[in-house]
């Protein structure tokens, strides 16, 4: 068998009820592996373009693009694997019970990393990150490990598009 | 001027030729059976559950190429009609089921009857859609025929709540369709045809491997000349036998799991597998790793997601079956292939398949009586044994047709399947082969042909046993015969390895007498010298349906066999 690799595809779709559920169903009901999986509406009101992150080995990835390629909601595939793009991910985190000590930490932290202190009281701050994934995941590891258990994450899949080159 | 949805959905109905609905009514779907009241030009069929209903429309479909269409309630109407779209879904079936839904503003309220039947069938059928506006009736009903029909056919469920089928709109029903995701491939690339055709001319050793896609396509005439004109043999799989006549001398057999040794071997001898219409699933390949190796393999499928899915193809093609071979027969060369033809058929003479082992009635005389007396006949099985015996014994050329579920391998299918057959060949003779068990699941529907005066021949293999689980508890799971005897009642020992002196002798239900109160003509047969007879009486009835039980072995198993997890020609043969 070949190996697992990480990829992306664009979908455009029909922006109508139900689709997102085909799309995700194909998904589970044929056990491929979805990472992640973001949707929002286009230029023309009429279509939807959907990011999906997943892993699978090249086969199965073939099939993948083949199945979503059949069902007539989707209007067009792109497959971003091996295509330059510009690919983010809204990242926030709230970092609870904060000392003093703690804030100068985040200012350091926050002038080094590409993170944004967006909003703070006594006790909490959130911070906001609008990298790649792997930046993301790097992010929130840092956190973790200087604000353990503290932290709470909400991230909202990436988003994707071609670029130039 | 502006009509109803459901004067709409009439009037759709007729712009698409629909001579025939398989209905069954409900709150829900009133108001469209209302407007079918007045409609003398599509004949009505009220079949007695709504799963036979789809498995009529289904084997309407597949006997006519027409699109098979239905018509049912909200809820449970529409929950029972899911075995029927999944089986017509996996065999490429094209269907167009319509479902009553209850008022749009009443969605999502657990509402008396409501499901969410686009949910459910989602993933068992080419397109399920919800018509949330009126405006949008008339362009989805078209679309919906589209879809089912083109490209690789399907079902296509559509939910019409109430409240759109009273809604006043416009009366026009549009003439074209345009669906940007959807835009099927019919044509062929000519460049990998070529590369194909290549590659057949120069093999040795060819075979063509033939699957339901050929008989899809209305491919068949074609298809014989294309293997004459290149003399290589043909093997098919269930689906696809009856690509070529089963009685020409390039015809080998089916082929896989329960397929026969010529066929299984002449897969593992050739040097190019030439496939057009078939999936290369689990039945057909036996152990992946041992099918085919360092064989070329070229592949013609209509569906893209078919192709290199399970077996690594070399020149695959997508494209419609008959297109392709017509494209073919323009630039194949002919070529002798004499010695190669001669070691299969001598493989064949070598090793035939008889059930020599039984005597009295068996499966293959039955068989062989159907094919002797019957030579324009549509045939079609239930799910079995009974239904891999019909498909090892059945003859069929351009005018004999089998049916079958293969994919879903759904039992219960044979019966309603042969209703709707008939329905749309009123002029021709149908002949349908159920097990015992398999004939229980539907047997209600023996007042639908009954009443409609159906001269199907319902033929019942009854050998007291759910017989193909029975063989595999036989041969694989050393007699644990668990829960398959049809037999068993409250006295029976929990273990039980057999048919025993114990036996209980009467066997319930007593089917002449279920025939009976359905006034349906029943025989029962329990010697070889009344197989004739009785099928003779079946085809002679022209005025209504006639059921014939014919006593079989109990413990008759269909072999040859390759056994789970072996490679394709480490067979069973008795
Ligand atoms: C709806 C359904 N339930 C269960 C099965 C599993 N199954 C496959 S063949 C078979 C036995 C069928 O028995 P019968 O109809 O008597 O036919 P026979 O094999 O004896 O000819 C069963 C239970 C199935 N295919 N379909
Ligand atoms: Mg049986």
């Amino acid at each position: 068998m070949d190996a697992m690799k990480q990829r992306w595809v664009s979908l455009f779709v029909e922006n109508d009820i139900g689709v997102l559920a085909k799309i995700s169903g194909l998904f589970s009901s044929k056990l491929y592996n979805l990472d992640s999986l973001t949707v929002g509406v286009t230029e023309d009101p009429t279509i939807s373009r959907m990011t999906i992150g997943l892993t699978s080995d090249d086969k199965t990835f073939e099939q993948i693009t083949k199945q979503l390629n059949r069902c007539v909601e989707v209007i067009k595939v792109i497959d971003f694997t091996n295509i330059p793009t510009h690919s983010r991910e809204l990242l926030f985190v709230k970092v609870n019970r904060i000392t003093e000590a703690d804030k100068m930490e985040l200012f350091r932290i926050t002038s080094v990393y590409p993170l944004k202190i967006v909003d703070y009281n006594k006790n909490t701050a959130i911070l906001q990150a609008v990298e790649d994934r792997d930046t993301n995941d790097e992010l929130v590891k840092l956190l973790s490990s200087f604000f353990i258990n503290r932290i709470e994450v909400v991230r909202g899949g990436s988003v994707a598009i071609e670029s130039f080159f | 001027m502006e009509i109803s949805g459901a004067d709409l959905f009439l009037k759709a109905l007729r712009e698409e030729g629909v001579d025939t609905l398989f209905a069954y009514p409900g709150a829900t779907a009133i108001d469209l059976f209302n407007v079918l009241y007045d409609a003398d030009d599509i004949r009505l069929v009220l079949p007695r559950h709504e799963q036979a209903l789809v498995h009529a429309a289904d084997g309407y479909a597949r006997s006519t190429g027409k699109v098979g269409v239905c018509l049912v309630t909200s809820g449970p109407g529409a929950t029972n009609m899911v075995t029927g779209i999944a089986t017509a879904n996996f065999d490429s079936v094209p269907l167009v089921c319509f479902a009553g839904q209850v008022p749009l503003s009443l969605i999502g309220n657990d509402a008396f009857q409501e499901i969410d039947i686009v949910g459910i069938t989602r993933n068992i059928c080419k397109f399920a859609i919800t018509v949330r506006d009126r405006k949008d009736l008339g362009r989805i009903i078209k679309e919906a025929f589209y879809i089912a029909s083109s490209g690789k056919p399907g079902p296509v469920v559509i939910d019409v709540p109430k409240d759109i089928q009273v809604a006043m709109g416009s009366a026009d029903y549009p003439e074209t369709v345009n669906i940007r995701g959807y835009k099927p491939n019919e044509k062929v690339h000519r460049g990998q045809l070529k590369k194909a055709v290549e590659a057949l001319n120069s093999a040795e050793r060819p075979v063509f491997l033939l699957g339901g896609g050929v008989n899809i396509a209305h491919a068949r005439r074609e298809m014989t000349q294309l293997a004459e004109l290149v003399n290589v043999p043909v093997v098919t799989t269930m689906m696809g036998k009856g690509a070529i006549p089963t009685n020409h001398p390039l015809y080998i057999g089916n082929l896989g799991i329960h397929g026969n040794y010529a066929s299984n071997h002449a897969i593992a001898d050739a040097d190019l597998i030439f496939s057009i219409g078939c999936r290369f699933n689990d039945r057909i390949t036996g152990k992946l790793s041992k099918f085919a190796v360092n064989t070329t393999i070229v592949h013609i499928d209509i569906d893209p997601a078919s192709i290199s899915r399970n077996i690594v193809v070399d020149i695959p093609i997508v494209g419609d079956a008959k297109n392709a071979i017509n494209q073919m027969l323009e630039i194949c060369q002919s070529r002798e292939r004499t010695e190669w033809v001669e070691r299969i058929q001598k493989w064949k003479e070598d090793y035939p398949i008889h059930m020599l082992k039984y005597s009295g009635v068996t499966p293959e005389k039955i068989m062989m009586s159907i094919n002797r007396q019957f030579d324009d006949v549509i045939l079609t099985t239930d799910v079995g044994q009974n239904q891999l015996w019909a498909s090892q014994y059945c003859e069929l050329d351009i005018h004999r047709q089998l049916i079958t579920s293969g994919g879903l391998g759904t039992m219960g299918y044979g019966f309603p399947a042969a209703i709707g057959a008939q329905i749309g060949h009123l002029d021709r003779q149908v002949v349908s082969i159920n097990g015992d068990g398999g004939f229980q699941m539907n047997m209600q529907e023996l007042a639908t042909a009954a009443l409609l005066g159906l001269p199907i021949t319902i033929c019942v293999l009854n050998n007291g046993y759910l017989g193909n689980v029975r063989q595999w508890q036989q041969m694989f799971y050393g007699n644990r015969y668990s829960m398959t005897c049809l037999m068993r009642n409250e006295n029976c020992p929990l273990q039980c390895s057999g048919p025993n002196e114990a036996c209980p002798t009467q066997y319930v239900p007593d089917f002449l007498g279920v025939a009976k109160s359905y006034g349906v003509q029943a025989l029962r047969v329990t010697e070889e010298a009344e197989i004739d007879d009785a099928i003779r009486m079946g085809k002679e009835n022209r005025t209504g349906p006639t059921l014939i039980e014919f006593v079989i072995d109990r413990e008759a198993n269909v072999l040859p066999m390759v056994p789970p997890g072996e490679a394709l020609d480490d067979m069973i043969l008795e």
